[in-house]
């Protein structure tokens, strides 16, 4: 009996082990990745940083400019956030199972929310780059829309996690619809919606600088700029600015969730 | 009790608690409710100024959203392969999977070892800062900055976006993973410790396999993100695959078309992912 159980489980996991390997292998094969030059490029990589990659006194110069735009990209992260937000909390409401209206507004709810969640912000980016072309709004409904669909989701969740049984309860008590809305279930939830915005203004952060690469706008294009023209000093000090910015803002967020959760 | 005691007990606590509104009326001091409006306030404070100090170069914003709704409508209504066939579309979006393969699979073997290291009840505390605070460096740089920083010495292409987005999924995997050995009871490592079990025999026979399925539901999610991540390396930092494709035809041919086929095609892959791993997280029990 007992070694049956481990024979069994010393050839599933060697199973297991086999198809890593040839999945391994094929990916290997079709993006033509060369390993060894992925170990040696780490290598030649940190060389390359440490002698090249850093600000010297030209690029403190340019400081005042890298400040700007990464005002701007932090701004329309934010915007793009809480506007995605307001739409979301209401499409979670029609959608999640507590409160919505319908079975039929909640599938149509959670497929809106998927669309727009697995389309990426970078696809969304190349899609809206057609009319808006370079503008700070190509970046700013790049990013609402995959906000949005994340958010929804994310909403509808929480919503159910913590105010299935409340609602009920103020349901036999014969209160209306938008009183159980306003008294129950927006008060109950809201330290964990928040906690999911203030996720996503990180996260749109960092998704700002692909879109500002993509679009044109932003941190992201100053960057592609400073790369491209060669000015890796200058690009180094951006980097590093980023850097602070997000540690700063995980920080504050985190401070923020230790307090109200 | 019978129905009309329970109404008259009503009235009465109800004239009560009406009396009692008249005399105290304010609500305590509570510092999350404090903290909670603040953040509301600020979150709108700084969403207002934002759209009062974004230059908007004179857009006419009517006139875009309403010719973004024509291109969003020519894009999913008239789809049409113009470059290549739907056999190259399948075969740049398995370029694509590859690339999300190596990095989530070679993120998940390094993360596996830092993870260890990295979880307080299995290292010293000195080691476990360090490892984090590491980790959250790394995370702090966006992924494409990465990429694109390997590529100045690895040349554009797979190498520099594999060894890039690996970085990336190794902090990622390394913060999800530490903090589920982390809720590992204290006293099993105890108990393993005082039968004489080394490092090694706690962490592989204890550790690993009670918190595998939150490892491979997070491993797995990190494959989705992975797989969102290569798409857009593709487009920015020219890593190949279907993004690169998507980039070109976007920016280069301005092909709504073609962009409309391959949106499809990235849109049936990554809903097929979500499912897969509903699925996956169904059967192992585990809501993440």
């Amino acid at each position: 009996m007992l070694d049956k159980y481990f024979a069994k489980k010393r050839r599933d996991s060697l199973i297991f082990c086999a198809i890593m390997i040839s999945l391994t292998l094929g990916a290997i094969i079709i993006t033509e990745y060369d390993v060894v030059k992925g170990f040696t490029s780490i290598v030649k990589a940190a060389e390359w940083t440490s002698s090249n990659f850093y600000p010297d006194e030209k690029a403190m110069n340019r400081l005042p400019d890298i400040l700007d735009s990464l005002t701007e990209t932090v701004l329309v992260s934010i915007a793009a956030t809480t506007v995605a937000a307001l739409f979301a909390l209401l499409f979670a409401m029609l959608g999640s199972s507590t409160t919505g209206v319908s079975g039929v507004f909640s599938s149509l709810s959670r497929g809106v929310a998927s669309l727009f969640r697995n389309i990426d912000v970078a696809a969304w980016s190349m899609i809206l780059l057609f009319s808006f072309g370079q503008n700070v709004l190509t970046g700013y409904f790049a990013l609402f829309f995959g906000s949005f669909g994340f958010l929804t989701r994310a909403f509808m969740e929480a919503i159910d996690e913590v105010s299935s049984s409340s609602v009920e309860a103020l349901r036999a008590t014969g209160a209306s619809y938008f009183s159980i809305i306003f008294q129950s279930v927006i008060p109950t939830s809201v330290p964990l919606l928040l906690s999911w915005i203030l996720f996503m203004v990180e996260t749109n952060i960092r998704h700002a600088t692909i879109v500002g690469i993509l679009t044109g706008t932003g941190i992201g294009f100053l960057f592609s700029l400073y790369y491209k023209s060669l000015n890796y000093s200058s690009a180094s000090l951006l980097v590093i600015v980023i850097v602070i910015t997000i540690l700063l803002i995980e920080y504050i967020s985190n401070y923020i969730r230790r307090v109200i959760l | 009790m019978r129905p009309e005691e329970s109404v008259s007990y009503d009235k009465s606590g109800y004239k009560e608690a009406s009396a009692d509104n008249i005399t105290v009326k304010t609500k305590p001091f509570n510092k999350a409710s404090f903290v909670i409006q603040m953040t509301l306030i600020a979150l709108a404070a700084l969403t207002l100024y934002g759209f009062s100090s974004f230059d908007y170069k004179d857009i006419n914003i009517f006139e875009a959203i309403s010719s973004s709704f024509s291109t969003v409508k020519t894009m999913f209504l008239e789809p049409h392969f113009n470059h290549f066939t739907f056999g190259e579309a399948l075969m740049q979006v398995s370029i694509t999977l590859g690339l999300a393969f190596l990095t989530t699979l070679f993120g998940a073997v390094i993360a596996l070892f830092l993870g260890l290291l990295a979880a307080r009840n299995l290292s010293s505390n000195t080691v476990s800062y360090i490892i984090k605070g590491l980790v959250a460096f790394i995370r702090a740089v966006p992924t494409v900055l990465w990429v694109l920083i390997f590529a100045v010495a690895a040349g554009l292409g797979s190498v520099a976006a594999v060894i890039g987005m690996t970085f990336h999924s190794v902090s990622y995997l390394v913060k999800a993973y530490s903090e589920s050995f982390e809720e590992l009871d204290k006293g099993v490592i105890e108990a393993l410790r005082a039968s004489g079990a080394n490092w090694w025999q706690i962490a592989f026979q204890a550790v690993i396999p009670t918190s595998i399925t939150y490892m491979i539901s997070w491993t797995f999610m990190r494959f989705e993100i992975n797989f969102a991540v290569s798409v857009a390396m593709g487009a920015a930092a020219g890593a190949g695959g279907i993004g690169y494709d998507m980039f070109m035809a976007s920016a280069f041919y301005y092909d709504l078309r073609e962009v409309g086929v391959i949106t499809y095609l990235i849109l049936a892959f990554a809903v097929a992912l979500e499912i897969f791993a509903g699925r996956l997280k169904r059967k192992l029990k585990v809501t993440v």
